[in-house]
């Protein structure tokens, strides 16, 4: 069997192989060493050096002030989503009539596309901000609480569905085994189902994580930076940068590399910090 | 059954929903129309490359920058074709994207053979890849040759392929209604010369606008960030282009920005006689404003000659073709009577120079055709509604819509067009800031002191980040040169 395998290896692997590579590591490992060069196009791009990563955290780049934005967006909206997620994974693996219609509904905004959803909650939110004489880019509060809510609205279903196939696969042995302890239902929740719904939390955190961290479409579409670059998240400035002004395309793409390292980054640290709560069964 | 049939609609819904959302993301619009023709003749070239007696033939492909007139294009097109039997291919941008485009399309094997730029900002980004058209009958055919684009060493890399007028757009019928009321500060719109004349007449009209049946003056100041080019680029040429004469310039590394209050004299205007609160211009785009207008819900607006098939295009439009009428934009300069409007292009036309010898070739005639054939000629004008600067096109051909004959009427009464200096304009960047300045400075966040600092160092700062990478874009390009023949070489 083994020997087969290693055999046919090539074979079955090299169609994806190729692709991969095509689609993937060549363009990745072009686009590292275009930040190191200054083009307009990737065919006639010229080694600079350093020089774009040096520009890139220049004063007037904004970029810093992003990477703050950014953070405090990914903070807040991965507690949220997280937390109202799995409020509603709850209700719903509650055996009430209807749960199914109920599943599908909360699903159905993850269906569409970000810069959809970004346009249709800027007319909702100024038709609501109208009456009190305003819009959405008078200030970056409403620009910030704008884009939570969006995110929550468009994140929440998908993590609801991730959850609830968690919490179905709690054993319910385990439970019962709670109930004749005596324990209280807000007891069984925390030491018994949410300790076996800990793979489900890894992936919802990263899900959460990883997408509001690269968050665009929906920024775009939304505030596209309004006012004066205060909403602009780290992947709109990196678009700004790289369209904004001829002979920064270089800066743009030492932005995305930086970019690429924190988001690696703090995506691998946060598997192995839920990886280590997770427990078997 | 039920049961069954909910979920076999459910997921009619989502995969519908699904559907949607993809559709919408999608930006270029490719029409793949002559895509198998562009093969085919790929074959000949290589077929034609070895019998080199053979006449080359090219194809042409060209990188469109108006999402409006995209069919009208595929139509040239086809007609191109059928009379030269030269394939053509167009591709357009979508809106706001066209740079963006550009860049990847033209890194492509099959890379476009004709783009356009929009001016010497455009130029600088693009010149490895414009071809000198010095020479070629179009560049002849100018009649100003002082609009084409102009390299260091002389050459010609760009042609511009129309003129286009702005001012401010005005509705005559409630001009005229308004001019009728007691108490009007003015008998006509020829008294209207200046700004002052023009600021008691719009304030007048404002204060009457109930019984004018309008909602404001001027259609909403849009303000929603990408749609307010009419405000950082077109009415910023104003104070721009009388600061570069008054120092002889046709750039500056450093701008003074000496007609500022010009600016906020005039912006101030049109936000506070509006349709709506200047807290609200936020959220208003250019589309609302020429909605606003074609409605009669506004009796000004500033636009361009552009913006005829907007007005006319608006469902339910109440104005009638010959009651729209132009209007230079009077800010309060000195001498301002005989200002006229605001004239020029941002619309040059540029082969690609890393295109093959039978490509830009085929292009070029493809260019001249458009000029001098009886056809080309009619779909330059008619269809594309294109005011052509060639001596090819005689005083019949020019387009025939309100806005341009108003604009062919500024061009021959005397007065005194302002150049479309904003095509020196630093970098997308400025603008978008310039831009996002004009909106804080309506929601009341910003002073216009405020403003005015972030326009004069940020143009600084623009113009040098930008100039500062020129010398080395130039060893650069020779270098692409170098390379090129070292590969012929080879």
């Amino acid at each position: 069997m083994e020997k087969t395998l290693k055999k046919y290896f090539l074979i079955f692997t090299l169609p994806t192989l190729i692709a991969f590579s095509f689609a993937f590591i060549i363009p990745f490992i072009q686009g590292i060493y275009l930040s190191f060069c200054e083009f307009t196009t990737v065919k006639n791009a010229e080694f600079v050096g350093l020089a774009n990563y040096k520009l890139a955290f220049s004063e007037g780049q904004g970029f810093l002030y992003s990477l703050g934005f950014t953070t405090l967006f990914t903070l807040i909206s991965v507690v949220s989503i997280n937390l109202l997620a799995f409020t509603l994974a709850l209700f719903l693996t509650r055996k009430m009539k209807g749960t199914n219609v109920y599943r599908t509904i909360f699903f159905m905004p993850n269906l569409i596309g970000g810069i959809v959803l970004g346009y249709t909650w800027q007319q909702m939110i100024n038709a609501i901000l109208y009456q009190f004489e305003t819009t959405l880019v008078a200030d970056a509060k409403y620009g910030f609480w704008g884009l939570i809510i969006l995110m929550n609205w468009q994140m929440i279903g998908y993590m609801m569905i991730i959850y609830i196939a968690g919490l179905q696969n709690v054993p319910t042995e385990l439970i019962e085994a709670a109930k004749i302890d005596g324990a209280t239902s807000w007891q069984t929740l925390l030491k018994v189902k949410l300790p076996m719904v800990m793979s489900s939390v890894t992936i919802c955190v990263f899900l959460t994580l990883s997408n509001s961290f690269k968050l665009f479409d929906q920024n775009k579409a939304l505030t596209n930076g309004a006012p004066m670059n205060k909403t602009r998240m780290l992947a709109l400035n990196i678009y700004d940068t790289f369209y904004g002004k001829t002979g920064y395309e270089g800066v743009g793409q030492a932005k995305a590399v930086i970019f690429f390292l924190i988001v690696a980054v703090i995506a691998l640290g946060q598997l192995s910090l839920t990886r280590r709560r997770e427990v078997e069964h | 059954m039920k049961r069954k049939m909910l979920s076999t609609l459910l997921c009619a819904t989502i995969v519908s929903s699904m559907l949607v959302g993809c559709g919408s993301s999608k930006e270029p619009v490719e029409t793949p129309q002559t895509q198998g023709e562009t093969n085919t003749t790929e074959t000949e070239n290589k077929e034609n490359a070895e019998d080199e007696t053979a006449k080359a033939e090219g194809s042409v492909y060209y990188m469109n920058f108006k999402p409006e007139v995209e069919e009208q294009w595929q139509e040239i097109a086809a007609a191109y074709t059928e009379a030269t039997g030269v394939p053509v291919k167009v591709v357009t941008a979508a809106s706001g994207t066209y740079e963006e485009v550009l860049k990847s399309e033209i890194a492509g094997s099959n890379a476009p053979t004709l783009f356009q730029i929009n001016g010497p900002i455009g130029y600088n980004a693009w010149k490895d890849y414009c071809y000198d058209l010095s020479g070629t009958e179009i560049y002849e055919a100018l009649t100003d040759k002082s609009l084409a684009i102009t390299g260091a060493d002389g050459g010609v890399y760009g042609i511009p392929y129309t003129v286009e007028s702005y001012g401010i757009i005005y509705n005559d019928a409630i001009m005229q209604k308004y001019f009728e009321m007691d108490g009007a500060v003015v008998e006509s719109v020829d008294e209207i010369n200046n700004f002052d004349t023009f600021k008691a007449v719009v304030e007048d009209m404002q204060s009457k606008k109930e019984e004018l049946g309008i909602e404001g003056v001027f259609a909403s100041t849009s303000l929603l960030p990408g749609e307010d080019w009419r405000w950082h680029t077109h009415l910023a040429n104003i104070p721009v282009y009388y600061e570069y004469s008054d120092k002889y310039a046709t750039d500056l590394a450093q701008l003074d920005f000496s007609y500022s209050e010009n600016f906020k004299n005039i912006f101030d205007l049109y936000i506070n006689n509006s349709t709506c609160a200047p807290t609200l211009l936020g959220s208003k785009a250019v589309s609302d404003s020429m909605a606003e207008f074609a409605l009669g819900q506004a009796a000004m607006v500033q636009n361009g000659n552009w913006g005829w098939s907007q007005i006319a295009g608006v469902d339910g439009n109440v104005v009638e073709e010959e009651n729209v009428k132009f209007m230079p934009i009077y800010t309060g300069i000195e001498g301002e009577e005989e200002q006229g409007l605001c004239t020029g292009t941002e619309n040059f036309w540029c082969v690609n120079a890393q295109a093959s010898e039978a490509d830009r070739q085929a292009t070029i005639d493809f260019m001249n055709w458009l000029i001098s054939s009886a056809e080309g000629k009619d779909m330059m004008v008619n269809k594309l509604g294109n005011a052509a600067p060639f001596s090819t096109f005689n005083e019949e051909e020019k387009p025939a819509d309100p806005l341009a004959k108003e604009m062919f009427r500024f061009m021959e009464n005397g007065k005194i067009s302002v150049n479309w200096n904003f095509t020196t304009f630093p970098s997308q960047d400025f603008k978008d800031d310039f831009g996002a300045a004009l909106l804080e400075y309506s929601n009341g966040n910003m002073t216009w002191d405020e403003v005015e600092e972030i326009v004069v160092t940020r143009w600084a700062e623009e113009k040098e980040a930008t100039t500062g990478n020129e010398t080395e874009n130039e060893t650069q390009a020779e270098e692409t040169v170098n390379n090129e023949a070292e590969t012929v070489a080879e």
